[in-house]
């Protein structure tokens, strides 16, 4: 192969390493990898599973918070959630029914709910203002409705 | 010898039926599940049956081309491949191979939808369709690019690349393509962040073959150029036949494979996948792939092929229609993409009807763009009513006349590719065993460690 090919052949390959690199760096060392929790729950039976049974904000520690919400066609409940700022959030998700999505515009909250698969996501909410929480996996008819919000006061 | 055309047609046959029958269920509102159809949505049965004939017509096409080839093969003893009939090796080996997920996949919703089994899968299911999902798109990207290797070159007045490269960027494609639709996955439950680091590498690999085609191109391009007369250091970028629709379309498809290629390892890589994730930038980024990079390069086709397969010429005015048709294209391409990009990057998510969430600040901040989007849409329907009138004006009513298929030749006295560039069956036990190392872990989890499954579940 001609030089020139050769060298940005290499330098290809050596920028994809790069890449890498920082994103291991990033997934493993900074703990910044998306969200992969792995328990599994019965999909037609979350109203009756623990921590399900009882869905809703729990502080778990000093301004740290459990929200556990269950996503069905097309609500989140609980809905209108209310945190102080600067509270640790983890969600743990569930549905009830098919696959949605789970995200919350202006953060980098994004994380599939799957139907038989606990999915969970932390996030720290520095800023107050109140946050939209939506859908963001077609469900049905009524997908673009289903929404709620999380107020940081 | 075993008709090939008349297994094409079947293929034809099958794909024309299986589409209708999917395209009936959707309009009855019978499987309103979308281009991904996730379990436990779930569609008439017929939905899926008319997809098990579309892949069967895929398969029958696939075989066509199989048996071409190695009947050439037997023919030509010793000779390598022509460049054109290598890339429809490379595009029905890639589409044989992915579409073999997705058909596990439809086979076991059919008894599930129609009630014979209780329960399904739904990240066996998933996983199954993103086995495929990704490599579709890369068929087309594969296509357009054995039209920028083989065909612009020729356009130009100039010669195609070093052969071995153009059929070793070919066989890359072919082999690294299929888990790299499983970065749709990166931010899905029960696949731990190893599987998904492992995925980010795999899919990001497919960039390199791409950043060859870059440097080929290029090459090619300043070497007609400076034949062509051009000087310093970009003067051989004027050379090149601007005003001509068959290059220009393909041209603009290329440069806009700069941006789309740069977004698409953006959404491989694990993080920054997490901030765009079912946004409507992901909707931009295959607008630009897609809807630039390949439909143009098909729009530039049309031009030669049209009137080659008509018996017609193209003329001076078609190819005026044909420029403007490409400005227009490009333009409201530009508009679509740059604002669903935007929009994504501030959460507004994609496959979602029109809403505001009941006026909330955040989902208005949006709207702004979505007017963009709106402009950018009404601009390429004139392209498209535009295209269609220029394809049916070269098929019917343009002058008769003698059009070339341009084929580009190798340069003077260049060595052709090594005859192991041949060795198909060595390619499909690499594809196979890169398909295996992507899929068996997760699968095998998925299905050793299922929760109960999922019903079937009508939400429209």
């Amino acid at each position: 192969m001609h030089r020139l090919e050769e060298i940005w052949i290499t330098l290809s390959v050596g920028l994809l390493l790069v890449f890498m690199l920082i994103i291991g760096y990033q997934t493993f060392a900074l703990g910044m990898g998306p969200p992969s929790h792995k328990e599994t729950i019965d999909p037609q039976e979350v109203d009756e599973t623990e921590p399900f049974d009882d869905p809703g904000v729990k502080e778990t520690g000093d301004n740290e918070y459990e929200i556990v919400m269950t996503m069905q066609a097309f609500q989140f409940t609980p809905g209108d959630i209310e945190i102080p700022a600067g509270a640790e959030v983890t969600f743990t998700l569930a549905t009830k029914d098919v696959t949605h999505g789970f995200q919350v515009a202006g953060t980098n909250i994004n994380a599939m709910v799957m139907p038989g698969h606990v999915q969970k996501i932390t996030h720290t909410f520095d800023e107050p203002g109140e946050f939209l929480i939506l859908c963001n996996e077609y469900c049905g008819i009524g997908h673009q409705m289903m929404s709620t919000t999380i107020t940081v006061t | 010898m075993f008709n090939v055309r008349k297994l094409a047609w079947v293929g034809f046959a099958f794909m024309l039926t299986g589409t209708a029958l999917v395209a009936v269920m959707i309009i009855l509102n019978e499987a309103s599940v979308l281009y991904t159809f996730y379990p436990p949505l779930a569609a008439h049965p017929f939905f899926y049956v008319g997809l098990v004939l579309l892949v069967l017509g895929i398969w029958a096409c696939c075989f066509g081309v199989f048996i071409n080839y190695s009947h050439w093969r037997k023919a030509h003893r010793g000779q390598p491949t022509p460049l054109l009939a290598f890339f429809a090796m490379g595009v029905f080996v890639l589409w044989f191979f992915a579409s073999i997920g997705i058909t596990i996949e439809v086979l076991t919703l059919i008894p599930w939808s129609m009630g014979l089994v209780e329960t399904t899968n739904v990240m066996v299911g998933r996983t199954l369709f993103w086995w495929f999902g990704h490599s579709l798109v890369n068929i087309w990207y594969l296509v357009a690019a054995s039209v920028w290797y083989v065909v612009v070159p020729k356009l130009i007045g100039g010669r195609h690349f070093n052969e071995k490269l153009i059929k070793l960027v070919v066989i890359l494609l072919v082999i690294l393509n299929i888990p790299g639709g499983f970065h749709h996955q990166i931010v899905d439950p029960g696949i731990s962040l190893s599987i998904k680091y492992l995925h980010v590498f795999m899919s990001l690999a497919i960039a390199v073959p791409s950043l060859m085609t870059a440097f080929a191109m290029f090459a090619v391009f300043e070497r007609a150029g400076r034949r062509l007369g051009g000087k310093g250091l970009l003067g051989w970028l004027k050379k090149l036949p601007w005003g001509d629709v068959r290059f220009l379309a393909p041209m603009i498809a290329m440069i806009a494979f700069i941006p789309g290629g740069a977004g698409g390892i953006v959404n491989t890589s694990n993080q920054l996948n997490q901030v765009i994730h079912n946004t409507l930038w992901v909707v931009g980024h295959f607008h630009v792939t897609v809807g630039m990079s390949v439909v143009m390069t098909f729009f530039g086709i049309c031009y030669w092929l049209v009137p080659y397969l008509a018996k017609r010429r193209l003329t001076a005015k078609m190819n005026r229609l044909g420029v403007i048709q490409t400005i227009i294209w490009t333009v409201g391409m530009v508009l679509m993409a740059g604002s669903q990009h935007a929009a994504g990057l501030l959460g507004d998510p994609r496959r979602t009807s029109f809403t505001t969430y009941g006026d909330h600040s955040t989902a208005l901040s949006w709207i702004p763009y979505e007017y963009v989007m709106g402009m950018g849409a009404v601009l390429l329907l004139i392209g498209v009513l535009i295209q269609v009138y220029a394809v049916f004006h070269m098929m019917f009513f343009a002058p008769k006349g003698e059009t070339e298929f341009p084929v580009a030749e190798a340069e003077d006295g260049a060595a052709p590719a090594p005859m192991w560039t041949e060795r198909w069956g060595l390619w499909i036990v690499l594809l196979l065993m890169v398909v295996a190392m992507a899929y068996v872990v997760p699968i095998m989890d998925f299905i050793l460690n299922a929760p109960p499954g999922s019903p079937p579940i009508k939400t429209w």
